[in-house]
């Protein structure tokens, strides 16, 4: 079988973003394309305008600069992000630790399903003031607030992911002397961190909702009190840019996830693009 | 020939025979019987084809012989010892391949031996020995989403191959692969076995791959999965490829087993 003849004229696999416009590829097009769209549909109901409290979007990118160069954005996130990175660090390590013993060991399922099951399921709004009732106002109220909302998704999505390994490779690796350490190290987790990353995007999006649910319920700092604050004073350019940074940062982080699951989880994705 | 016919076996497996099962049954649950005492042996060297209707057990069977599975009752013999689990001297070609996407094909093809601890550059050089053996040169830095089914499987049969087992299990390893690349592959396979002195155990539902490729044929019959009959087709082999689908001892034999199996369809 030395002739590569017939498998060598396997044309390669197309590549879709091939096509480029002014430099870029036509996906990079459509993406910027999309967004000017919307910035500018979002412009015009601004001039409309559609409501008193709706600005303009170019009047939201000049507040957004004006905290920016002053300084307040920056110590918002700043006590933002530290009730986000400590309860984001916290229920990824802890979550995929937990998802990952319940996908393989049933006993553990049995023990940790119910109680992410309802923490999922529970409207976790309604739960805060619980929250302050057991942590008071400080970090740790806002850390477990993040802990509720992100945890849940980041467990049950690693729970799904290793329980539906693929059977056949698991089979591959036992039949080629694998054994149950190698099973779950180099065939399992590997072949669970698609989901498992979707869950963790997922988590940390869910995460931010938490903090700035509790810096408006719990206590007013970062950057839930940029929006809350200038609501009451009806500055709805700097509270809509206040908004429009929570959107941006989030996107970025996620983005930033995404990246990292290529570089190191997806060398066959980083390959096709 | 009826299973009785080949119950009758020495204690001690004969030494030609590298694999043997003994009094094989398979209940998947009390309803599901699988396989009923199935008793066989495999010649070294030789290729083995278990063949029959679909549901008839012979991927149970199979996986039995390669420790996937545990029979609910028998044994299995591989050179005259009893085996439980799987072992080094038997590996396994899987159906759909059972490539992992996230590694390259020299990767894949060394992935037997990169669980057993092997020192990573003599894997690497053994692995690119198959690679090259089952014609996949220059394909080891692709993934297997850039390949195409039989280039796949390709890449499965050089892994196999590379952990240097005496015997190669097959299950039903081109059936997800198109005609055309089917019939070069069962070719190439044959000639790539001249040189490396492996018994194999192959499953397939396809009466002619079954002709084509095998020394011993083991016909089984449906629900629960019982030995039917076992034909060993005689016709040269030293022959051309295209004289051998032609030859008249081979259609005999393709039809003599349609006609034997057509009775499980009514």
């Amino acid at each position: 079988m030395t002739d590569a003849s017939s498998s060598a004229i396997t044309p390669q696999m197309p590549r879709t973003d091939q096509k480029t416009f002014l430099g870029m590829s036509m996906i990079r097009f459509y993406q910027i394309l999309s967004v000017v769209v919307v910035f500018i549909a979002w412009e015009i109901a601004g001039l409309v305008p559609i409501s008193i409290a709706f600005p303009t979007f170019t009047g939201t990118m000049r507040a957004l600069f004006e905290m920016l160069f002053d300084g307040r954005l920056f110590y918002a996130y700043v006590e933002t992000l530290k009730p986000l990175g400590i309860g984001v660090l916290i229920s990824a390590s802890f979550g995929i630790t937990i998802g990952v013993a319940m996908g393989l060991n049933r006993t553990a399922q049995w023990f940790w399903e119910p109680i992410f099951v309802v923490l999922q399921a529970s409207p976790v709004a309604a739960l805060i003031p619980l929250i302050t009732y057991a942590y008071g106002i400080g970090l740790t109220a806002k850390t477990v607030a993040v802990i509720m909302l992100a945890s849940p998704i980041i467990v049950l999505n690693t729970y799904k992911a290793v329980r539906h390994a693929n059977p056949s490779l698991i089979d591959m690796c036992r039949s080629f002397q694998g054994t149950r350490f190698q099973e779950i190290w180099l065939v399992i987790i590997p072949n669970a961190a698609p989901v498992m990353f979707a869950g963790l995007r997922l988590g940390v999006a869910a995460g931010f909702i938490g903090v700035i649910l509790a810096e408006l319920l719990i206590t007013p700092t970062g950057v839930g009190d940029l929006i809350s604050y200038h609501r009451s004073v009806a500055d709805y350019e700097y509270m809509y840019a206040a908004v429009f940074t929570v959107v941006l940062f989030s996107a970025i982080l996620v983005g930033f996830l995404e990246t990292i699951e290529v570089k190191y989880f997806r060398p066959e994705k980083k390959k096709g693009q | 020939m009826s299973v009785t016919a080949v119950t009758e076996k020495p204690v001690q497996p004969a030494t030609d025979d590298i694999v043997e099962v003994r009094n094989i049954t398979k209940f998947y649950s009390p309803d599901v019987h699988a396989l009923s005492s199935v008793n066989l042996s495999f010649p070294r060297g030789k290729m083995t084809t278990l063949l029959g209707p679909s549901g008839c057990g012979k991927t149970t069977l199979l996986k039995i012989i390669a420790g996937l599975l545990e029979p609910t009752e028998g044994e299995v013999f591989v050179n005259g010892k009893q085996v439980h689990g799987t072992g080094p001297e038997r590996a396994f070609v899987f159906q759909d391949f059972a490539l992992l996407p996230w590694a390259t094909v020299l990767r894949n093809a060394a992935f037997g031996m990169e669980l057993t601890k092997q020192n990573k550059r003599e894997r690497e050089e053994r692995a690119r020995h198959y690679i090259n053996e089952v014609g996949l040169a220059g394909f080891e830095n692709k993934y297997p989403h850039e390949l195409s089914g039989g280039m796949r499987q390709r890449v499965g049969l050089a892994r196999a191959l590379a952990v240097n087992s005496d015997v190669l299990l097959m299950d039903e390893p081109f059936s997800a692969v198109d005609e055309q690349t089917r019939r070069k592959f069962q070719e190439d396979l044959l000639l790539l076995l001249e040189n490396e002195n492996k018994t194999v155990i192959f499953v397939t539902h396809s009466i002619e791959e079954a002709v084509y490729v095998s020394d011993q044929i083991v016909i089984l019959s449906p629900r629960p999965g019982r030995i039917h009959s076992i034909i060993h087709p005689e016709f040269s082999r030293e022959a051309d490829p295209e004289d051998i689908r032609r030859d008249k001892n081979y259609l005999d034999t393709v039809e003599e087993i349609w006609a034997d199996l057509r009775k499980y369809l009514d």
